[in-house]
């Protein structure tokens, strides 16, 4: 390939330039590959290997991690790591809707004020978005302690022994995933409702009365493309999220995150900790496809 | 190649094709040192294509490119005596608009009191010097496009080439830039290429116009001789208003649906088109002896400068003096001067 | 703007507080006197001031300091570079979309997926070198990692925004390609490269799943501490560590915003 090419305004050879291409990429690709593409693959080969008596890895290929999973052993079937798998997802779903349900008020709320002080206001979404997980998750140590309200008021339904905190449960668990995921979707959310168009949505008002129709089929369709990024941004980590359950929800609320970090802190046990690793991909990648999916439709609609 | 005058800019049969679009054909054409010259058509005609092959920012499939004598086809556009002003004029939002036009000069290291005697006098020359600390984005349309002007012209171009440059300035401003740019290149004597699909634009500026349509060059010639006589109804039709008037060729004439008209040669067809001007009709009180027909007034349009009447038998349309007083449902009649029949090839 | 229902303005607000009063507590607990316990005993700085005389707080400071800078950089580096690699050449239409692939990969993949990964690629590379035992160097390589798609996203977004036409005008202004990337590309692309090395040095900052798989004993990062610290109960302590890195954030977005509105 000798030909002369003009590539942005010089006059250079097809070979050259892809020379040159591969020196930028060059460092970065071979980086990706060998502690991302390579990683995968290898945690993929684990989930078919067998964890040796003292945690070792044993190269003998086995289907024994996923029948596991699925609940089949020695022992019978059980369907604990399904409710497992089955829950993550249900919180995920449950994370979603809370999350979109406040974030719009949020939104709006966000985008009346004046235009000096409304950067003010996002500031407050961004500040939590960037907080530290851990530390936003812990705080709520202190508001569900039992000295305060929440607890109290708990106990006094009688759903709550005297002097215990209202944590680890399914409820705190439920708390915490939507303050940390709350910023996730309000933010790209706003970057919609600051550029809807009312006079679709006053032309709406004045034809029918309703509010859900007028936030049907005029609001909704308008900031679906920030919704959209919201949602993908929340659904796909609190499948997996980590710190949530296991400071909230404690052994009474495991998600599939806890159940991949026991395998490969505590239990030590590689391969299955793998295969669950490969199920959490496999619904990544599911939600993904099918997200897309609906998504196309919706954008046709 | 022969031809050529060792000083000008030469393009002999360029071709060009993106994938399954044609868009130069067997392109050329020659450019005297010192002319102001005009590449005319519609939007994806090919003139900007053409502009960019000469600037060296596109390769051609085949043919020449021959500047001062020398063929520079295949020399890169940092090697090439031809600097461009852009549509987007390009400013280099980062640098001030001193450091925009000494870029040229700096890039080939030029002596630091040469370039700034240069480039001084450039921005003295085009009003920019208060300005010279300034960014881009700090200056308004017209003067952003006289930063490009002057960031091309202070490396003294062998050719510049002006592509579309008041695209993006408004109508009153155009027409004021226009003389400018016109005053500007007779003074330095430079040779100038322009881009434009604004016939009246070309008009203005130019020596020498090259009309273009689907990748070929229809016509080459002065604004005038374009104008009066075009060569092709698109021709003709392209550079302001036309009446296209359909015949059969009779004795030394043209039979046509308004009767018969005295043309000045024989045309070379026997079924044609000739073309007239609305504003080279005239409006007479008698019949004249020839090319004479009654008409009737369906639309009379005041503008100003001018008074527009459509006419039936339509669709005739003559221009006139605007302190004429004509409405709709008069009846007039109209003398279609043979000097002012243009015939046209097809 | 238009006129909001007031159940709007409630709702947010109370949204706001959900989101504000729990780091409140953080924050109040802080500076409250007694040890133990919930009540409020008076105000005091004493536990902010013991933080700065807590060998192991300071240690993972500069664990935490350490891994985002060394990792930013490296990040900052390899994603500008990708960037213009993955942007400003004439690749295949195949060839970019798996480099695009490739680039959005650590974006899409659940942390927790990457750093189980990690683990398992650091356990076999262990057997090859002592390089890869657990700390602060495999948690740089697993932050480098996943910030690198971060850089290279801003980095690219700002590419595409450059446009072409200012190389091509440099090009016809006699630029050679050192001269165009030490004069135009370069200045030009200083605020997208800046823009990627804040992201991704909140984001080595924040994060605490991938140093939490890659961490060895001696390279404790204050988000580990903390973690590792409320769960044997929360202290005084805890809650002024927590206020303070509360309060580096803040500062960092202020920068941030700042640096991106000019």
């Amino acid at each position: 390939m000798n030909e002369l090419i003009i590539w942005y305004g010089e006059l250079t050879t097809p070979r050259r330039l892809t020379r040159r291409g591969l020196k930028f990429l060059g460092v970065g690709m071979l980086w990706i590959l060998l502690f991302l593409v390579l990683p995968g693959l290898v945690l993929v080969a684990v989930s078919f290997a067998t964890r040796g008596s003292y945690g070792q890895l044993e190269w003998s290929f086995t289907l024994e991690n996923y029948k596991r999973l699925t609940g089949f052993s020695v022992f019978g079937w059980t369907a604990d790591y399904m409710i497992i798998l089955w829950r993550s997802v249900w919180v995920a779903f449950v994370t979603c809707l809370a999350a979109v349900i406040l974030s719009y008020p949020l939104c709006f709320f966000i985008c009346s004020r004046p235009e000096r002080t409304r950067y003010l206001w996002l500031m407050l979404v961004v500040i939590p978005f960037w907080t530290n997980m851990v530390i936003r998750t812990y705080a709520w140590f202190l508001i569900l302690a039992p000295e305060f309200p929440p607890a109290r008021i708990a106990h006094f339904f009688g759903f709550l022994p005297p002097n215990t905190p209202l944590y680890p449960n399914a409820f705190a668990v439920y708390i915490g995933m939507v303050t940390i995921f709350l910023p996730f979707v309000a933010l790209p959310l706003y970057s919609s409702v600051e550029r809807l168009d009312w006079s679709l949505v006053e032309a709406a008002q004045d034809l029918y009365a309703s509010r859900t129709r007028v936030f049907l089929q005029a609001i909704l369709p308008q900031t679906m493309p920030g919704l959209s990024v919201g949602i993908i941004l929340t659904f796909v980590p609190a499948m997996g999220m980590f710190v949530v359950p296991d400071l909230l929800g404690g052994a009474k609320y495991m998600l599939v995150g806890n159940l991949i970090e026991q395998q490969f802190g505590a239990s030590r046990d590689w391969p299955f900790g793998a295969a669950v690793s490969m199920a959490l991909m496999l619904l990544t990648m599911v939600s993904l496809y099918l997200y897309r999916r609906k998504h196309k439709e919706m954008q046709i609609v | 190649m022969a031809t050529t005058k060792s000083t000008g800019l030469a393009v002999r049969g360029i071709n060009k094709r993106f994938g399954p679009v044609n868009a130069l054909k067997e392109i050329s054409l020659d450019v005297q040192e010192g002319e102001f010259f005009t590449l005319l058509g519609p939007s994806g005609c090919g003139k900007t294509t053409l502009l960019r092959i000469i600037a060296g920012l596109e390769l051609p499939d085949s043919g020449k490119v021959i500047l001062g004598g020398q063929d520079i086809t295949s020399l890169p556009a940092t090697r090439r005596q031809v600097n461009t002003v852009f549509q987007s004029y390009a400013l280099f939002p980062h640098l001030t608009i001193f450091d925009n036009v000494a870029f040229g000069l700096r890039a080939r290291k030029f002596p630091k009191n040469e370039i700034e005697g240069r480039v001084g006098k450039r921005l003295e020359m085009l009003g920019l010097l208060d300005m010279a600390h300034r960014r881009p984005h700090q200056l308004s349309g017209g003067q952003q496009q006289r930063v490009a002007l002057a960031r091309a012209l202070v490396n003294e171009p062998k050719v510049l080439l002006l592509d579309e440059p008041m695209s993006a300035l408004d109508a009153r401003l155009r027409a004021q830039v226009q003389v400018e740019l016109r005053r500007l290149q007779r003074k330095l004597g430079q040779t100038f290429i322009l881009v434009t699909h604004d016939q009246a634009e070309a008009m203005v500026v130019s020596d020498r116009i090259a009309v273009m349509n689907q990748g070929m060059i229809i016509q080459f010639g002065s604004p005038k001789d374009v104008y009066e006589q075009p060569r092709t109804r698109f021709v003709a039709e392209f550079l302001g208003a036309a009446n296209l008037l359909k015949g059969r060729k009779k004795h030394h004439g043209l039979e046509t649906d308004i009767g018969f008209l005295v043309l000045e040669r024989e045309p070379k067809w026997e079924n044609g088109t000739v073309a007239i001007r609305p504003e080279r009709m005239h409006i007479t009180e008698d019949p004249a002896s020839v090319n004479s027909t009654r008409a009737r007034v369906r639309e009379a349009i005041y503008r100003g400068t001018d008074l527009d009447l459509w006419l039936d038998p339509g669709p005739l349309r003559v221009r006139t003096a605007s302190n004429q007083h004509y409405e709709a449902g008069d009846e007039i009649w109209l003398e279609l001067p043979s000097e002012a029949l243009v015939i046209l090839d097809e | 703007m238009r006129k909001l229902h007031p159940v709007i303005s409630v709702l947010s607000m109370l949204t706001l507080a959900f989101l504000y009063v729990p780091l409140l507590a953080v924050a109040i607990f802080s500076v409250n006197a007694t040890r133990y316990g919930l009540a409020w005993r008076g105000f005091t700085l004493n536990w902010y001031i013991k933080l700065f005389h807590n060998e192991v707080i300071l240690n993972a400071a500069w664990n935490s300091l350490v891994l985002a800078v060394v990792s930013t950089l490296a990040a900052t580096i390899l994603g500008t570079a990708l960037a213009i690699g993955i942007d400003r050449f004439p690749w295949t239409k195949k060839l970019g979309t798996t480099l695009d692939l490739l680039l959005h990969l650590p974006v899409v993949v659940p942390d927790i997926i990457f750093a189980a990964a990690l683990v398992v690629a650091f356990g076999l590379l262990r057997m090859l070198s002592s390089f890869f035992e657990p700390g602060l160097l495999n948690m740089i390589i697993g932050h480098i990692t996943f910030q690198v798609s971060f850089v290279a996203l801003v980095v690219r977004s700002r590419l595409v925004g450059i446009g072409r036409d200012v190389e091509e005008a440099a090009r016809d202004l006699f630029a050679d390609t050192p001269y165009l990337l030490r004069k135009v590309m370069l200045p030009l692309l200083v605020p997208g490269i800046v823009a990627g090395a804040m992201l991704a040095f909140t984001l080595s900052l924040d994060d605490f799943v991938i140093s939490f798989f890659t961490a060895g004993p001696d390279s404790v990062t204050l988000p580990l501490f903390i973690y590792a610290a409320v769960r044997r109960g929360v202290t005084p302590q805890i809650h002024a560590l927590s206020t303070l890195v509360l309060m580096t954030t803040v500062i960092l977005i202020i920068g941030m915003e700042r640096f991106t509105r000019d």
